[in-house]
């Protein structure tokens, strides 16, 4: 193809967005309201993916040790625990920091009950906090770590706790999330998709006598075609660009007003830089895509003349 | 030039429309196809241009086997044969100049040429003032002579016109006529299938007659023939 002539193209498929000016109009406010309930959507779905995997990050693992462990042998049983793999971090909490925490968390109207357990009636275990990598792991690396009293005699570790249980429950739960949210937004790809070809295909039916006309002084099929590819595409920026820049400027109000009071609940939304252009970049991307894609489907049929 | 050798014409779902039709048409002819509404006339024209294929038989346009053409082969056949129609056929958003033009651009030549040759033809049919008018704005007559001239821009060898004056009074159509008649005086086929009895027995041109599928006449300087 001559330069001048994709030159041509790209000016007539411009054109020919204000040329059809309500038609033009219906196909892109259609991708626009389609891509702003996607948009919506996976905002929500990533957020409460996000929630979920803040949730996963709570799980911990708690090694007891037994009170007649020695100092060196606390130190050798840490070094095995770093050894296994998936584990990222392990804090020693001592007996004494552990009835510090224990106080901290039942607040000072409550402090009386452990009165009279400092020093030498300290009645808690030394013990390791073992955070893992991935949250589904810890099962695994908790058998790992109750492995490591195999062969001791007296084992010196009493227990390992991980909330048994509770965890597998938690996991269920945000796996439901997940899969119920990647379903959504899924579904409504397919619902926006199919809307926004429609709409297109009406405008172009309505064009089908451009069409014969240029089929009828000798138009080659690609040069009919790339018009409506360019206008299809254009079609597809205007109508993305709308819900992209309300998402962006709405989503950051959103995500400010909320700080003062999520936070209260010590939760977080996703920052408008942490959503990223991931997003708002696959929401111009759909639409540029479903543009292009709606016009040439609707074009071919009248092609075989 | 164009000629068909036992051409039969039944659409998909059954109608027959043509059956046994053979015809040569030369160089430089003037051609009438008349006949009832229905006979078979606008298949005719349309098995020309390539509208419709042929169920059976064979048709050679300009050196091109119409019947063994490949699809994308038919864009260049269409290129050297102009159409009008009845109803004009111009696109509404396009000016006078654009509709002509666009026939150009199509078969991408050169810019400098586009323009030159387009106000050549649209002096031709007299529209040079109306160039930037929308088809709206113009007249039938006005209309027909600008698809009249969107139909010779690309210089065709033949003119396939299907009911040309169908739509306009008869000054206007003799306006027409005289206008056909001069691209035909300088050497370009014309077919033009009319109901016209008025032009067809006044301006007196070879004159094929088409009644049930098939050509029932074909006479030098003929007559319409038919009451109306």
């Amino acid at each position: 193809m001559k330069f001048r002539t994709l030159a041509r193209h790209l000016r007539e498929g411009c054109l020919n967005v204000i040329r059809n000016g309500w038609m033009s109009f219906a196909s892109a406010s259609a991708i626009a309201i389609s891509l702003f309930v996607l948009g919506v959507f996976l905002l929500l779905v990533m957020n409460v993916n996000n929630l979920a995997s803040e949730l996963e990050n709570t799980v911990e693992i708690r090694v007891h040790l037994d009170v007649v462990v020695p100092e060196e042998q606390i130190a050798s049983i840490q070094n095995e625990i770093g050894k296994i793999p998936g584990v990222s971090k392990i804090t020693f909490v001592s007996k004494e920091e552990g009835l510090d925490l224990l106080k901290e968390r039942l607040g000072e109207e409550n402090e009386d009950i452990i009165e009279g357990y400092e020093g030498d009636q300290n009645p808690l275990n030394d013990s390791f906090t073992v955070k893992v990598d991935e949250p589904r792991n810890v099962e695994a690396v908790a058998g790992q770590i109750e492995a490591i009293n195999s062969g001791q005699s007296p084992p010196p570790i009493v227990k390992v706790q991980y909330g048994e249980g509770y965890v597998e429950k938690m996991f269920a739960v945000t796996n439901m999330i997940r899969y119920v949210g990647i379903g959504l937004v899924i579904g409504l790809a397919f619902t926006a998709m199919f809307l926004i070809s429609n709409t297109i295909k009406l405008t172009i039916i309505s064009r089908r006598r451009e069409i014969s006309i240029m089929k009828l002084v000798g138009a080659t099929n690609p040069f009919i075609r790339w018009p409506f590819f360019v206008e299809g595409a254009m079609l597809g920026i205007i109508g993305a660009a709308i819900p992209v820049l309300v998402l962006y400027f709405g989503y950051g109000a959103i995500v400010e007003q909320s700080q003062v009071e999520l936070g209260l609940m010590m939760l977080q939304l996703l920052s408008v830089d942490q959503i990223g252009w991931k997003v708002f970049g696959s929401l111009l991307g759909i639409g540029v895509l479903i543009g292009i894609w709606g016009s040439m489907i609707s074009v071919r049929k009248f092609l075989k003349v | 030039m164009i000629e068909m050798q036992d051409v039969w014409k039944a659409y998909p779902d059954g109608t027959p429309a043509l059956r046994e039709v053979s015809i040569k048409i030369d160089r430089n002819e003037f051609v009438y196809v008349v006949g009832p509404s229905g006979a078979g006339k606008s298949t005719f024209m349309k098995l020309i241009y390539r509208e419709e294929k042929p169920s059976k038989g064979q048709i050679f346009v300009n050196g091109f086997h119409l019947g063994k053409l490949k699809q994308r082969k038919i864009p260049f056949v269409r290129r050297n044969i102009g159409v009008i129609f009845q109803d004009f056929r111009l696109l509404p958003q396009l000016t006078v100049y654009e509709n002509v033009s666009f026939a150009m651009e199509v078969i991408e030549a050169p810019k400098k040429q586009i323009k030159k040759r387009t106000m050549e033809v649209l002096d031709l049919v007299k529209l040079k003032h109306k160039a930037d008018s929308l088809p709206s704005q113009l007249s039938g007559g006005e209309q027909q002579r600008t698809a009249i001239a969107r139909a010779i821009v690309n210089n065709p060898s033949v003119i396939i016109a299907d009911e040309p004056t169908g739509n306009l009074d008869p000054e206007t159509s003799a306006g027409i006529m005289r206008l056909l008649e001069e691209i035909n005086f300088r050497g370009t086929t014309i077919v033009m299938a009319t109901h016209n009895r008025d032009i067809v027995n006044s301006m007196r041109k070879r004159v094929v007659a088409i009644e049930g599928g098939t050509i029932v006449r074909d006479e030098q300087r003929g007559e319409y023939g038919y009451e109306i």
